[in-house]
Protein backbone atom coordinates (compact mmCIF):
# COMPACT_ATOMS: atom_id res chain seq x y z
CA UNK A 1 0.00 0.00 0.00
CA UNK A 2 2.61 2.78 0.93
CA UNK A 3 4.57 1.61 -2.70
CA UNK A 4 1.40 2.22 -4.25
CA UNK A 5 1.24 5.59 -2.19
CA UNK A 6 4.32 6.76 -3.10
CA UNK A 7 3.58 6.35 -6.59
CA UNK A 8 0.79 8.83 -6.21
CA UNK A 9 1.91 12.20 -6.47
CA UNK A 10 3.99 11.41 -9.69
CA UNK A 11 0.75 10.08 -11.10
CA UNK A 12 -1.69 13.47 -9.91
CA UNK A 13 1.36 15.09 -11.31
CA UNK A 14 1.29 13.37 -15.01
CA UNK A 15 -2.13 13.74 -15.35
CA UNK A 16 -3.07 17.39 -14.26
CA UNK A 17 0.23 18.05 -16.63
CA UNK A 18 -2.03 16.04 -19.28
CA UNK A 19 -5.25 17.50 -18.52
CA UNK A 20 -3.76 20.67 -19.00
CA UNK A 21 -1.77 19.70 -21.93
CA UNK A 22 -4.55 18.41 -23.78
CA UNK A 23 -7.12 21.71 -23.56
CA UNK A 24 -3.91 23.76 -24.43
CA UNK A 25 -3.23 21.96 -27.76
CA UNK A 26 -6.96 21.83 -28.05
CA UNK A 27 -6.79 25.67 -28.18
CA UNK A 28 -3.22 25.86 -30.02
CA UNK A 29 -5.09 23.78 -32.99
CA UNK A 30 -7.96 25.93 -33.12
CA UNK A 31 -5.67 28.97 -33.30
CA UNK A 32 -4.09 26.99 -36.12
CA UNK A 33 -7.07 27.61 -38.41
CA UNK A 34 -6.01 31.59 -38.37
CA UNK A 35 -2.29 31.03 -37.90
CA UNK A 36 -0.99 33.10 -40.95
CA UNK A 37 -1.23 35.78 -38.92
CA UNK A 38 1.50 37.78 -39.62
CA UNK A 39 -0.61 41.34 -38.67
CA UNK A 40 1.70 44.79 -38.82
CA UNK A 41 5.15 45.22 -37.17
CA UNK A 42 4.52 45.47 -33.42
CA UNK A 43 7.14 45.70 -30.05
CA UNK A 44 4.52 44.58 -28.01
CA UNK A 45 4.14 40.93 -27.44
CA UNK A 46 0.49 40.87 -27.36
CA UNK A 47 -1.17 41.49 -31.53
CA UNK A 48 -5.05 42.10 -31.90
CA UNK A 49 -6.13 40.42 -34.53
CA UNK A 50 -8.19 41.80 -36.83
CA UNK A 51 -11.88 40.46 -37.53
CA UNK A 52 -11.64 41.05 -41.37
CA UNK A 53 -8.68 38.50 -41.57
CA UNK A 54 -10.57 35.94 -39.15
CA UNK A 55 -11.92 33.11 -40.84
CA UNK A 56 -10.08 33.90 -44.19
CA UNK A 57 -8.04 31.23 -44.02
CA UNK A 58 -10.45 28.38 -43.40
CA UNK A 59 -9.06 24.73 -43.47
CA UNK A 60 -7.22 23.44 -40.71
CA UNK A 61 -4.30 21.50 -42.06
CA UNK A 62 -3.32 18.58 -39.77
CA UNK A 63 -0.07 18.41 -41.31
CA UNK A 64 1.00 22.06 -40.81
CA UNK A 65 -0.15 22.56 -37.57
CA UNK A 66 1.88 19.32 -36.48
CA UNK A 67 5.19 20.56 -38.08
CA UNK A 68 4.60 24.12 -36.75
CA UNK A 69 5.04 21.96 -33.29
CA UNK A 70 7.85 19.74 -33.92
CA UNK A 71 10.05 22.44 -35.87
CA UNK A 72 11.72 25.19 -33.95
CA UNK A 73 10.56 29.00 -34.56
CA UNK A 74 11.94 32.17 -34.27
CA UNK A 75 9.41 33.10 -31.85
CA UNK A 76 7.55 32.03 -28.62
CA UNK A 77 3.74 31.71 -29.35
CA UNK A 78 2.34 30.75 -26.16
CA UNK A 79 -1.42 31.53 -25.75
CA UNK A 80 -3.59 32.66 -27.83
CA UNK A 81 -6.53 34.42 -25.85
CA UNK A 82 -9.71 35.10 -28.07
CA UNK A 83 -8.14 36.84 -30.68
CA UNK A 84 -4.82 38.19 -28.76
CA UNK A 85 -1.82 36.24 -29.72
CA UNK A 86 1.01 35.44 -26.49
CA UNK A 87 3.99 35.65 -28.13
CA UNK A 88 7.47 35.98 -26.99
CA UNK A 89 10.13 37.52 -29.36
CA UNK A 90 13.02 36.26 -29.73
CA UNK A 91 16.25 37.49 -30.47
CA UNK A 92 17.94 37.02 -34.20
CA UNK A 93 21.25 37.10 -34.53
CA UNK A 94 22.19 36.90 -38.19
CA UNK A 95 25.71 36.74 -39.61
CA UNK A 96 25.91 38.08 -43.15
CA UNK A 97 28.98 39.09 -45.09
CA UNK A 98 31.05 39.42 -41.98
CA UNK A 99 28.83 41.51 -40.25
CA UNK A 100 26.75 40.72 -37.29
CA UNK A 101 23.03 41.54 -37.44
CA UNK A 102 21.01 41.37 -33.73
CA UNK A 103 17.28 42.50 -33.45
CA UNK A 104 14.01 40.55 -32.14
CA UNK A 105 12.24 38.72 -34.36
CA UNK A 106 9.28 40.66 -33.61
CA UNK A 107 10.66 43.31 -36.53
CA UNK A 108 9.45 40.56 -38.99
CA UNK A 109 5.93 41.55 -38.11
CA UNK A 110 4.88 43.57 -41.18
CA UNK A 111 4.00 43.48 -44.77
CA UNK A 112 6.62 42.00 -46.31
CA UNK A 113 8.03 39.92 -43.59
CA UNK A 114 11.69 41.73 -43.68
CA UNK A 115 13.72 43.61 -41.54
CA UNK A 116 17.44 45.55 -42.45
CA UNK A 117 17.21 43.83 -45.73
CA UNK A 118 16.41 40.03 -44.48
CA UNK A 119 13.25 38.41 -45.01
CA UNK A 120 11.67 35.99 -42.63
CA UNK A 121 10.20 33.58 -45.01
CA UNK A 122 6.34 33.03 -45.10
CA UNK A 123 5.52 30.43 -47.25
CA UNK A 124 7.16 27.95 -49.32
CA UNK A 125 10.44 25.67 -48.85
CA UNK A 126 12.34 27.89 -46.92
CA UNK A 127 9.20 28.73 -44.81
CA UNK A 128 10.55 29.51 -41.31
CA UNK A 129 14.17 30.62 -42.68
CA UNK A 130 16.08 34.09 -42.45
CA UNK A 131 16.88 34.86 -45.98
CA UNK A 132 18.31 37.54 -48.13
CA UNK A 133 15.43 40.36 -48.74
CA UNK A 134 14.28 39.44 -52.41
CA UNK A 135 16.08 36.42 -52.27
CA UNK A 136 12.75 34.69 -52.51
CA UNK A 137 13.16 30.78 -52.32
CA UNK A 138 16.64 30.56 -54.33
CA UNK A 139 18.45 32.27 -51.31
CA UNK A 140 21.13 29.86 -51.87
CA UNK A 141 22.21 30.63 -55.18
CA UNK A 142 23.21 34.28 -55.58
CA UNK A 143 25.52 36.38 -52.80
CA UNK A 144 26.85 35.01 -49.15
CA UNK A 145 24.92 33.33 -47.15
CA UNK A 146 22.76 34.27 -44.61
CA UNK A 147 24.48 32.40 -40.73
CA UNK A 148 21.66 32.43 -38.56
CA UNK A 149 22.73 31.79 -35.01
CA UNK A 150 19.10 33.34 -33.76
CA UNK A 151 18.22 32.34 -30.66
CA UNK A 152 15.43 30.20 -31.57
CA UNK A 153 12.71 28.40 -29.73
CA UNK A 154 14.87 25.38 -29.19
CA UNK A 155 17.78 27.30 -28.34
CA UNK A 156 15.93 29.42 -26.07
CA UNK A 157 14.77 26.07 -24.30
CA UNK A 158 18.36 25.14 -24.51
CA UNK A 159 19.48 27.90 -22.54
CA UNK A 160 16.52 28.15 -20.18
CA UNK A 161 16.82 24.10 -19.36
CA UNK A 162 20.62 24.08 -19.22
CA UNK A 163 20.27 26.83 -16.37
CA UNK A 164 17.63 25.18 -14.82
CA UNK A 165 19.79 21.64 -14.95
CA UNK A 166 22.93 23.54 -13.37
CA UNK A 167 20.35 25.57 -10.20
CA UNK A 168 18.90 22.13 -10.14
CA UNK A 169 22.19 20.18 -9.56
CA UNK A 170 24.37 22.52 -8.10
CA UNK A 171 21.92 23.14 -4.94
CA UNK A 172 21.97 18.83 -4.61
CA UNK A 173 24.99 19.12 -4.60
CA UNK A 174 25.01 22.16 -1.91
CA UNK A 175 22.68 19.08 0.04
CA UNK A 176 25.17 16.77 -0.11
CA UNK A 177 27.50 19.36 1.22
CA UNK A 178 25.69 20.16 3.96
CA UNK A 179 24.12 17.04 4.95
CA UNK A 180 27.42 15.27 5.19
CA UNK A 181 27.20 11.70 6.41
CA UNK A 182 23.62 11.67 6.64
CA UNK A 183 21.00 10.23 4.97
CA UNK A 184 19.59 12.32 2.09
CA UNK A 185 16.75 14.21 1.99
CA UNK A 186 14.24 16.50 -0.43
CA UNK A 187 15.66 17.17 -4.18
CA UNK A 188 18.46 15.35 -3.49
CA UNK A 189 16.84 11.99 -2.71
CA UNK A 190 15.31 12.76 -5.67
CA UNK A 191 18.08 12.71 -8.13
CA UNK A 192 20.70 10.35 -5.68
CA UNK A 193 19.14 7.04 -7.58
CA UNK A 194 19.42 8.31 -10.58
CA UNK A 195 22.81 9.26 -10.03
CA UNK A 196 23.78 6.08 -8.61
CA UNK A 197 21.51 4.45 -11.05
CA UNK A 198 24.20 5.92 -13.91
CA UNK A 199 27.23 5.39 -12.02
CA UNK A 200 26.48 1.71 -11.62
CA UNK A 201 24.57 0.28 -13.71
CA UNK A 202 25.48 2.60 -16.86
CA UNK A 203 29.37 3.51 -16.16
CA UNK A 204 30.44 0.99 -14.19
CA UNK A 205 29.07 -2.02 -15.85
CA UNK A 206 29.93 -0.68 -19.26
CA UNK A 207 33.56 0.80 -18.91
CA UNK A 208 34.63 -0.86 -15.61
CA UNK A 209 35.51 -0.36 -11.95
CA UNK A 210 39.33 1.36 -13.46
CA UNK A 211 38.22 3.92 -15.79
CA UNK A 212 34.50 4.64 -15.70
CA UNK A 213 35.52 7.69 -13.31
CA UNK A 214 36.73 10.03 -16.03
CA UNK A 215 33.59 9.91 -18.11
CA UNK A 216 31.20 9.95 -15.36
CA UNK A 217 30.92 14.27 -15.89
CA UNK A 218 29.82 13.70 -19.51
CA UNK A 219 27.39 10.58 -18.95
CA UNK A 220 25.75 12.45 -16.08
CA UNK A 221 25.15 15.91 -17.95
CA UNK A 222 24.19 13.61 -21.11
CA UNK A 223 21.27 12.01 -18.97
CA UNK A 224 19.84 14.44 -17.19
CA UNK A 225 20.24 16.94 -20.09
CA UNK A 226 18.36 14.73 -21.87
CA UNK A 227 15.68 13.05 -19.77
CA UNK A 228 15.00 17.04 -18.10
CA UNK A 229 14.26 18.20 -22.03
CA UNK A 230 12.56 15.10 -22.70
CA UNK A 231 9.85 15.61 -19.88
CA UNK A 232 10.13 19.15 -20.09
CA UNK A 233 9.41 18.81 -24.34
CA UNK A 234 6.11 16.68 -22.57
CA UNK A 235 4.97 19.71 -20.36
CA UNK A 236 2.07 21.72 -23.36
CA UNK A 237 2.97 25.35 -21.83
CA UNK A 238 5.54 27.87 -21.72
CA UNK A 239 8.80 26.61 -20.19
CA UNK A 240 7.78 23.30 -21.68
CA UNK A 241 6.83 22.20 -24.62
CA UNK A 242 9.73 22.61 -26.92
CA UNK A 243 10.84 20.13 -28.52
CA UNK A 244 14.27 20.00 -27.92
CA UNK A 245 15.61 16.47 -28.01
CA UNK A 246 13.15 16.02 -30.82
CA UNK A 247 15.50 18.28 -32.67
CA UNK A 248 18.15 16.55 -34.84
CA UNK A 249 20.92 19.44 -34.29
CA UNK A 250 20.57 19.11 -30.31
CA UNK A 251 21.06 15.17 -30.64
CA UNK A 252 23.38 16.01 -33.42
CA UNK A 253 26.16 17.82 -31.31
CA UNK A 254 25.55 15.27 -28.39
CA UNK A 255 26.06 12.16 -30.79
CA UNK A 256 28.94 14.53 -32.20
CA UNK A 257 30.60 14.34 -28.16
CA UNK A 258 30.09 10.74 -27.75
CA UNK A 259 31.91 10.38 -31.29
CA UNK A 260 34.48 12.38 -30.17
CA UNK A 261 35.30 11.38 -26.68
CA UNK A 262 35.20 7.54 -27.91
CA UNK A 263 38.16 8.37 -30.40
CA UNK A 264 40.16 10.57 -28.09
CA UNK A 265 39.88 7.88 -25.42
CA UNK A 266 40.34 5.19 -28.17
CA UNK A 267 43.94 3.35 -26.87
CA UNK A 268 45.89 0.81 -29.24
CA UNK A 269 43.60 -2.47 -28.67
CA UNK A 270 40.43 -0.48 -30.09
CA UNK A 271 42.38 0.43 -33.24
CA UNK A 272 44.20 -2.28 -33.86
CA UNK A 273 40.85 -4.32 -33.75
CA UNK A 274 39.05 -1.94 -36.18
CA UNK A 275 42.15 -2.28 -38.65
CA UNK A 276 43.23 -5.63 -38.14
CA UNK A 277 39.78 -7.38 -36.68
CA UNK A 278 40.15 -10.98 -34.84
CA UNK A 279 38.38 -13.84 -35.36
CA UNK A 280 37.80 -12.37 -39.46
CA UNK A 281 39.14 -14.82 -42.47
CA UNK A 282 42.24 -13.31 -43.39
CA UNK A 283 40.74 -12.70 -46.87
CA UNK A 284 38.44 -10.43 -46.00
CA UNK A 285 41.21 -7.87 -44.95
CA UNK A 286 44.15 -8.54 -47.10
CA UNK A 287 43.44 -8.11 -50.93
CA UNK A 288 40.61 -5.55 -50.72
CA UNK A 289 40.18 -4.24 -46.81
CA UNK A 290 36.80 -4.80 -46.23
CA UNK A 291 36.60 -5.34 -42.59
CA UNK A 292 38.43 -2.38 -42.17
CA UNK A 293 36.46 -0.29 -44.56
CA UNK A 294 33.31 -2.10 -42.32
CA UNK A 295 34.95 -0.91 -39.28
CA UNK A 296 35.52 2.49 -40.04
CA UNK A 297 32.32 2.88 -41.30
CA UNK A 298 30.70 1.86 -37.92
CA UNK A 299 32.81 4.50 -36.24
CA UNK A 300 30.49 7.27 -37.86
CA UNK A 301 27.40 4.73 -38.20
CA UNK A 302 27.49 4.26 -33.92
CA UNK A 303 26.93 7.80 -32.98
CA UNK A 304 24.84 8.55 -36.19
CA UNK A 305 22.30 6.14 -34.84
CA UNK A 306 22.17 7.16 -31.47
CA UNK A 307 21.40 10.55 -32.94
CA UNK A 308 18.71 9.28 -35.34
CA UNK A 309 17.22 7.46 -32.87
CA UNK A 310 16.86 9.84 -29.85
CA UNK A 311 15.66 12.26 -32.57
CA UNK A 312 13.12 10.18 -33.93
CA UNK A 313 11.51 8.58 -31.28
CA UNK A 314 10.83 11.95 -29.29
CA UNK A 315 9.75 13.82 -32.47
CA UNK A 316 7.65 10.15 -33.24
CA UNK A 317 5.94 10.87 -29.72
CA UNK A 318 4.89 14.60 -30.27
CA UNK A 319 3.63 13.81 -33.78
CA UNK A 320 1.52 10.89 -32.46
CA UNK A 321 0.25 12.89 -29.53
CA UNK A 322 -0.59 15.96 -32.31
CA UNK A 323 -1.90 13.84 -34.83
CA UNK A 324 -4.42 12.88 -31.57
CA UNK A 325 -5.46 16.50 -31.37
CA UNK A 326 -5.63 17.06 -35.31
CA UNK A 327 -8.44 14.20 -35.18
CA UNK A 328 -10.72 15.94 -33.18
CA UNK A 329 -10.63 19.12 -35.32
CA UNK A 330 -10.70 17.28 -38.91
CA UNK A 331 -13.99 15.23 -37.67
CA UNK A 332 -14.82 18.47 -36.18
CA UNK A 333 -15.06 20.05 -39.37
CA UNK A 334 -17.16 17.45 -40.87
CA UNK A 335 -19.67 17.77 -38.10
CA UNK A 336 -19.71 18.73 -34.44
CA UNK A 337 -21.54 16.14 -32.98
CA UNK A 338 -18.35 13.99 -34.72
CA UNK A 339 -16.02 16.10 -33.63
CA UNK A 340 -17.00 15.23 -30.17
CA UNK A 341 -17.61 11.96 -30.10
CA UNK A 342 -14.21 11.41 -31.49
CA UNK A 343 -12.75 13.57 -28.81
CA UNK A 344 -13.27 11.05 -26.18
CA UNK A 345 -11.02 8.55 -28.08
CA UNK A 346 -8.74 10.89 -28.95
CA UNK A 347 -8.11 12.06 -25.55
CA UNK A 348 -8.10 8.38 -24.25
CA UNK A 349 -5.47 8.14 -26.61
CA UNK A 350 -3.61 10.91 -26.05
CA UNK A 351 -2.98 10.30 -21.86
CA UNK A 352 -2.07 7.20 -22.78
CA UNK A 353 0.53 8.19 -24.77
CA UNK A 354 1.46 10.76 -22.86
CA UNK A 355 1.94 8.13 -20.43
CA UNK A 356 3.98 6.39 -22.51
CA UNK A 357 6.08 9.43 -23.26
CA UNK A 358 6.94 9.71 -20.22
CA UNK A 359 8.23 5.86 -20.01
CA UNK A 360 9.92 6.71 -23.58
CA UNK A 361 11.50 10.08 -21.69
CA UNK A 362 13.22 7.88 -19.21
CA UNK A 363 14.00 5.12 -21.77
CA UNK A 364 15.78 7.45 -24.39
CA UNK A 365 17.71 8.68 -21.62
CA UNK A 366 18.72 5.71 -20.78
CA UNK A 367 19.55 4.33 -23.90
CA UNK A 368 21.87 7.39 -25.44
CA UNK A 369 23.56 7.31 -22.21
CA UNK A 370 24.42 3.48 -22.28
CA UNK A 371 25.18 3.44 -25.75
CA UNK A 372 27.72 6.28 -25.01
CA UNK A 373 28.82 4.65 -22.15
CA UNK A 374 29.18 1.45 -23.99
CA UNK A 375 31.00 2.69 -26.71
CA UNK A 376 33.75 4.42 -24.25
CA UNK A 377 33.83 1.16 -22.73
CA UNK A 378 34.90 -0.53 -25.97
CA UNK A 379 37.34 2.21 -26.40
CA UNK A 380 38.86 2.12 -23.64
CA UNK A 381 38.78 -1.88 -23.01
CA UNK A 382 42.68 -3.61 -22.27
CA UNK A 383 43.35 -6.55 -24.14
CA UNK A 384 42.50 -9.70 -22.28
CA UNK A 385 45.81 -11.53 -21.32
CA UNK A 386 45.52 -15.15 -21.69
CA UNK B 1 13.06 17.85 -44.96
CA UNK B 2 13.73 20.75 -42.62
CA UNK B 3 12.99 18.02 -39.62
CA UNK B 4 16.15 16.16 -40.57
CA UNK B 5 18.46 19.19 -41.41
CA UNK B 6 20.35 20.47 -38.35
CA UNK B 7 20.45 23.93 -38.30
CA UNK B 8 23.84 26.38 -37.90
CA UNK B 9 22.56 28.28 -35.03
CA UNK B 10 20.60 25.83 -33.01
CA UNK B 11 24.35 23.01 -33.19
CA UNK B 12 26.27 26.21 -31.90
CA UNK B 13 23.73 27.03 -29.50
CA UNK B 14 23.86 23.88 -28.06
CA UNK B 15 27.38 23.06 -28.44
CA UNK B 16 28.03 26.26 -26.36
CA UNK B 17 25.30 25.22 -23.73
CA UNK B 18 26.40 21.19 -23.41
CA UNK B 19 29.53 22.33 -22.58
CA UNK B 20 28.98 24.69 -20.31
CA UNK B 21 26.96 22.12 -18.60
CA UNK B 22 29.75 19.45 -18.81
CA UNK B 23 31.92 21.87 -17.33
CA UNK B 24 30.41 23.55 -14.80
CA UNK B 25 28.45 20.23 -13.19
CA UNK B 26 31.19 18.50 -13.46
CA UNK B 27 33.19 20.71 -11.18
CA UNK B 28 30.06 22.15 -9.34
CA UNK B 29 28.14 19.27 -8.97
CA UNK B 30 28.84 15.72 -10.25
CA UNK B 31 32.17 16.39 -8.47
CA UNK B 32 31.21 16.92 -4.60
CA UNK B 33 28.20 14.33 -5.21
CA UNK B 34 30.20 11.21 -6.78
CA UNK B 35 32.96 12.01 -3.74
CA UNK B 36 30.36 12.55 -0.60
CA UNK B 37 28.21 9.74 -2.37
CA UNK B 38 31.48 7.70 -2.37
CA UNK B 39 32.43 8.37 1.10
CA UNK B 40 29.17 7.36 2.69
CA UNK B 41 29.35 4.20 0.69
CA UNK B 42 33.01 3.61 2.01
CA UNK B 43 31.71 4.75 5.81
CA UNK B 44 28.42 2.32 5.65
CA UNK B 45 30.40 -0.77 4.44
CA UNK B 46 32.82 0.26 7.16
CA UNK B 47 30.03 0.22 9.39
CA UNK B 48 29.01 -2.74 8.79
CA UNK B 49 32.13 -4.10 8.70
CA UNK B 50 32.97 -3.51 12.17
CA UNK B 51 29.31 -4.37 13.15
CA UNK B 52 30.03 -7.60 11.65
CA UNK B 53 33.47 -7.90 13.81
CA UNK B 54 31.65 -6.58 16.71
CA UNK B 55 29.22 -9.50 16.47
CA UNK B 56 31.92 -12.02 15.91
CA UNK B 57 33.63 -11.05 18.87
CA UNK B 58 30.53 -10.99 20.97
CA UNK B 59 29.92 -14.93 19.74
CA UNK B 60 33.49 -15.56 20.54
CA UNK B 61 33.03 -13.57 24.21
CA UNK B 62 29.70 -15.50 25.00
CA UNK B 63 31.63 -18.78 23.98
CA UNK B 64 34.43 -18.33 25.71
CA UNK B 65 32.54 -17.30 28.75
CA UNK B 66 30.50 -20.25 28.55
CA UNK B 67 33.64 -22.42 28.69
CA UNK B 68 34.90 -20.49 31.61
CA UNK B 69 31.47 -20.89 33.18
CA UNK B 70 31.91 -24.77 32.27
CA UNK B 71 34.95 -24.78 33.61
CA UNK B 72 34.33 -23.71 36.82
CA UNK B 73 31.58 -25.99 37.24
CA UNK B 74 33.70 -28.90 36.10
CA UNK B 75 36.45 -27.47 38.79
CA UNK B 76 33.85 -27.24 41.21
CA UNK B 77 32.71 -30.20 40.58
CA UNK B 78 35.87 -32.05 40.43
CA UNK B 79 36.72 -30.05 44.33
CA UNK B 80 33.13 -31.08 45.84
CA UNK B 81 34.37 -34.91 44.69
CA UNK B 82 37.68 -34.39 46.03
CA UNK B 83 36.45 -32.93 49.20
CA UNK B 84 33.42 -35.66 49.64
CA UNK B 85 36.82 -38.48 48.92
CA UNK B 86 38.74 -36.55 51.27
CA UNK B 87 35.92 -36.78 53.60
CA UNK B 88 35.01 -40.33 53.44
CA UNK B 89 38.78 -41.48 53.52
CA UNK B 90 38.60 -38.93 56.97
CA UNK B 91 35.78 -40.65 58.09
CA UNK B 92 37.26 -44.09 57.66
CA UNK B 93 40.72 -43.12 58.61
CA UNK B 94 38.95 -42.01 62.34
CA UNK B 95 36.62 -44.87 62.03
CA UNK B 96 39.69 -47.10 62.23
CA UNK B 97 41.36 -45.19 64.30
CA UNK B 98 38.73 -45.09 66.84
CA UNK B 99 38.46 -49.26 66.30
CA UNK B 100 42.27 -49.59 67.53
CA UNK B 101 42.14 -46.92 70.03
CA UNK B 102 39.31 -49.07 71.48
CA UNK B 103 40.65 -52.13 70.76
CA UNK B 104 43.88 -50.69 72.39
CA UNK B 105 41.81 -50.01 75.15
CA UNK B 106 40.17 -53.03 76.12
CA UNK B 107 43.61 -54.10 75.51
CA UNK B 108 44.81 -51.93 78.36
CA UNK B 109 42.07 -52.89 80.32
CA UNK B 110 42.81 -56.16 80.03
CA UNK B 111 46.70 -55.81 81.00
CA UNK B 112 45.39 -53.87 83.96
CA UNK B 113 42.61 -56.52 84.95
CA UNK B 114 45.12 -58.91 84.92
CA UNK B 115 47.79 -56.94 86.52
CA UNK B 116 45.32 -56.16 89.52
CA UNK B 117 44.48 -59.89 89.91
CA UNK B 118 48.01 -60.75 89.73
CA UNK B 119 47.97 -57.59 92.35
CA UNK B 120 45.66 -59.37 94.10
CA UNK B 121 46.32 -62.83 93.96
CA UNK B 122 49.87 -61.77 95.66
CA UNK B 123 48.07 -60.15 98.36
CA UNK B 124 45.72 -62.83 98.78
CA UNK B 125 49.26 -64.87 99.19
CA UNK B 126 50.57 -62.67 101.48
CA UNK B 127 47.07 -62.62 102.92
CA UNK B 128 47.21 -66.35 103.47
CA UNK B 129 50.90 -66.37 104.27
CA UNK B 130 50.29 -63.91 107.38
CA UNK B 131 47.00 -65.66 108.54
CA UNK B 132 49.41 -69.13 108.27
CA UNK B 133 51.57 -67.58 110.21
CA UNK B 134 48.95 -66.12 112.67
CA UNK B 135 47.44 -69.61 112.71
CA UNK B 136 50.79 -70.82 113.25
CA UNK B 137 51.04 -68.68 116.39
CA UNK B 138 48.20 -69.54 117.45
CA UNK B 139 49.04 -73.27 117.30
CA UNK B 140 52.13 -73.21 118.19
CA UNK B 141 50.47 -71.14 121.72
CA UNK B 142 48.28 -74.12 122.08
CA UNK B 143 51.05 -76.61 121.34
CA UNK B 144 51.64 -77.21 125.06
CA UNK B 145 48.32 -78.12 126.19
CA UNK B 146 46.69 -81.43 124.19
CA UNK B 147 47.81 -82.28 121.47
CA UNK B 148 44.14 -84.02 120.75
CA UNK B 149 42.72 -80.65 121.07
CA UNK B 150 45.61 -79.62 119.24
CA UNK B 151 45.14 -81.52 116.62
CA UNK B 152 40.72 -80.33 116.65
CA UNK B 153 41.72 -76.66 116.31
CA UNK B 154 43.93 -77.12 113.87
CA UNK B 155 41.52 -79.04 112.02
CA UNK B 156 38.91 -76.10 113.32
CA UNK B 157 41.03 -73.59 111.63
CA UNK B 158 41.65 -75.00 108.72
CA UNK B 159 38.07 -74.85 107.84
CA UNK B 160 37.71 -71.28 108.77
CA UNK B 161 40.66 -70.55 106.51
CA UNK B 162 38.88 -72.28 103.58
CA UNK B 163 39.54 -69.71 101.31
CA UNK B 164 39.65 -71.03 97.79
Amino acid sequence: MTANRSYLPVIRFAALSLLIWVLFTARMAASVQDHTMLVPASDTIFEQKGESEHGAEGKFNAGEMIMEHVLDNHEWHVAEIGNVHLTIPLPVILLYDGKLYAFLSSRFHNETHSYKGFTLEPEGPHKGKIVREGAGGNAAAEGPAVYDFSITKIAFAILLNSFLLAVIFISVAGAYTRNKGKAPSGLQSLVEPLIVFVRDDIAKSSIGEKKYEKFMPFLLTLFFFIILNNLLGLVPFFPGGANVTGNIAVTLVMAVFTFIITTVNGNKHYWVDIINTPGVPWWLKFPVPLMPIVEIIGIITKPFVLMIRLFANITAGHIIVLGFVSLIFIFGAISAALGLGVSVVSVAFMIFMNLLELLVAFIQAYVFTLLSALYFGLATIEPEHH
Amino acid sequence: MELITPGLGLIFWMTLAFLFLVFVLGKFAWKPILLMLKEREVSIHEALNAANQAREEMKQLKFSNEQLLQEAKNERDAILNEARKIRDKMIEEARIKASEEASRIVEGAKASINNEKMAAMTELKNQIAESSLTLAKFILKRELSDPKKQEEYVQELLKEIKFN
